[in-house]
């Protein structure tokens, strides 16, 4: 409970979080095509690809610069609503982090909600709009009781993997309420969305990362 | 597939290019593609800035120049552009007078302009005004949708807004009647046929010989209801009808009626169409004051039609007639 989290541990988190992206990359693409335009997968990919080369090239020593780098990549770099989405994410989490040197497993459960929080002040999304709100909300939900009832954050990043995964899970019978899915209305239902889906990825990352 | 294209991923940087060598009134960004006016920034005016994913030209690219836009944004084709590109383009068109955006309804252009905004605050202190279009009637307007789509309101706005700036009207002026034409326009179009989207080299959506997508989108989304294809006089009506409820328009009211072709269909079909919106609003006692027949915002290779009314007033008309100069749109000088 009192271990820190290393601004490395947080970068192998973000590169962790680029494999599973590249790896997953059709299939996301695949879940757009149903009700979207069939090209998350593929911006996602070029935007944390864009992210891990801004990492090789720069040694950023604190998390908030780290997660700041990341952010400005991908505004920059993925286009659509996911850059504005996913870069706030990251640049609120930077932002949270600050200049400190060192992180305590509060502070990131803390990070991860000011994420959360740029997510809704970019997107206006609500529970249930299948967004990756509903997989990103329950995580951060988690966390924060798992590190309540003095667990690892290690076992609390399992407990935040689990309710994004069904969170996402969740998201299949929704009525899209946001983004160009919801344009589809009752055809929406049926669907798994695509950013929930890459949400529950970010959480599998940590859990494969050495937190 | 058959396009006249070089490489499908090239098509963007490339059609810049050619708009860079035909119009020496403007020049290009390559590396934000950005096109803008040669002579912006003008000390004192109100700058104008629009952008969007590519694919619809003439919209945005073809309405810079004198009146109109100061600068424009292009995205990859149907993918909004990143809020850099509009950070450039906002920076380069300040004249110390304040800058407009004209943001297209659509999920993340809204969300990268906000982004770009945001950025010219903090980087310049640049003041950005932002109007978003949101004119198809197709789509129901809710709390719980993304909202109605930005389409060929976006046309009459850059032109009325682009007048106004270059009367020298202030930010606040310029973006109030930016508002005004966005309430009082509404729009709906049809598609005979999809699009194909050049990286995807397959039609977007399957439609049949005998079948056509009542209340389509610009992208290809999906439309109102799919119907047996009907002649010019019917589909005129499909299309006029919901607009004229839908604000409503009443007997008396002045319009600027905009035919537009979506890419794919003729302009001798576009005059027929329009000789059937014609008769429906005089029948209706509604007088058109201006007309606009062409393909200005399109989807692209997509055959079928959008309509467009504006109601206007005095004022609203002699910016409309204003000079404005721009590879698309062109009279008075």
């Amino acid at each position: 409970m009192d271990e820190n989290v290393t601004t490395a541990v947080l970068e192998e988190w973000v590169r962790t979080f680029a494999t599973l992206i590249e790896q997953n990359r059709d299939y996301l693409t695949e879940l757009d095509a149903a009700i979207g335009d069939a090209d998350h997968g593929s911006n996602m990919d070029r935007g944390m690809k864009a992210a891990v080369a801004a990492l090789d090239d720069a040694a950023l020593t604190t998390a908030g610069a780290l997660f700041t780098k990341v952010g400005m990549t991908l505004v920059s770099t993925v286009g659509g609503a996911s850059g504005p989405l996913f870069g706030t994410f990251f640049l609120r989490m930077g932002a949270s982090f600050g200049d400190s040197d060192t992180a305590s497993p509060r502070d990131f459960a803390a990070a991860l909600r000011a994420g959360l929080g740029g997510v809704v002040a970019r997107g206006k999304a609500e529970p249930g709009d299948k967004t990756m709100y509903d997989a990103l909300a329950p995580a951060v939900d988690a966390l924060d009781l798992a590190l309540e009832a003095q667990s690892q954050l290690a076992t609390g990043l399992k407990a935040a993997r689990d309710a994004a995964a069904t969170g996402r899970d969740a998201t299949t019978p929704m009525l899209a309420r946001k983004g160009r899915a919801s344009y589809l209305g009752e055809r929406s239902v049926g669907h798994q969305d695509p950013g929930a889906t890459t949400v529950a990825l970010l959480l599998e990352a940590a859990t494969e990362s050495s937190f | 597939m058959k396009k006249l294209i070089n490489d499908p991923n090239d098509v963007v940087a490339e059609a810049l290019l050619g708009i860079e060598a035909a119009h020496p009134d403007l020049q290009v960004d390559h590396h934000n593609k950005i096109i803008y006016r040669s002579d912006t920034p003008k000390r004192g005016k109100v700058g104008i800035i629009s952008g969007g994913g590519s694919g619809h030209e003439p919209l945005h690219g073809g309405f810079v120049g004198l009146g109109m836009l100061d600068a424009a944004c292009a995205g990859e084709v149907f993918t909004s552009p990143v809020p850099d590109q509009m950070l450039a383009a906002t920076k380069l068109v300040d004249g110390g007078a304040g800058v407009l955006h004209v943001v297209k309804n659509y999920t993340g252009d809204v969300m990268n302009f906000e982004m770009s905004a945001e950025l010219a605050s903090a980087e310049t202190g640049a003041r950005v005004l932002s109007v978003v279009t949101d004119d198809d009637v197709a789509v129901q307007d809710s709390t719980w949708t993304a909202g109605r789509r930005g389409v060929g309101v976006t046309v009459l706005l850059e032109k009325i807004a682009g007048a106004a700036a270059e009367q020298g009207r202030d930010l606040d002026q310029v973006a109030q009647i930016a508002r005004t034409v966005n309430a009082n326009g509404r729009s709906m179009g049809v598609a005979l046929t999809s699009c194909t989207v050049p990286a995807a080299g397959k039609p977007t959506f399957d439609l049949g010989e005998d079948e056509m997508e009542l209340g389509v989108g610009i992208h290809g989304e999906p439309g109102r209801q799919r119907l047996p294809l009907a002649p010019a006089k019917e589909i005129a009506s499909l299309l006029v009808e919901p607009i004229l409820t839908d604000l409503p328009f009443s007997s008396g009211d002045a319009v600027i009626a905009f035919v537009n072709g979506l890419g794919g269909t003729p302009l001798i079909e576009l005059y027929v169409m329009y000789n059937e919106v014609n008769k429906i609003l005089a029948g209706r006692g509604v007088r058109v004051a201006r007309s606009l027949v062409g393909s200005y915002i399109t989807s692209l290779d997509m055959a079928g039609s959008s309509i467009t009314l504006l109601k206007v007033d005095d004022e609203l008309l002699s910016l409309w007639d204003a000079p404005v100069r721009t590879p698309a749109l062109r009279w008075g000088i």
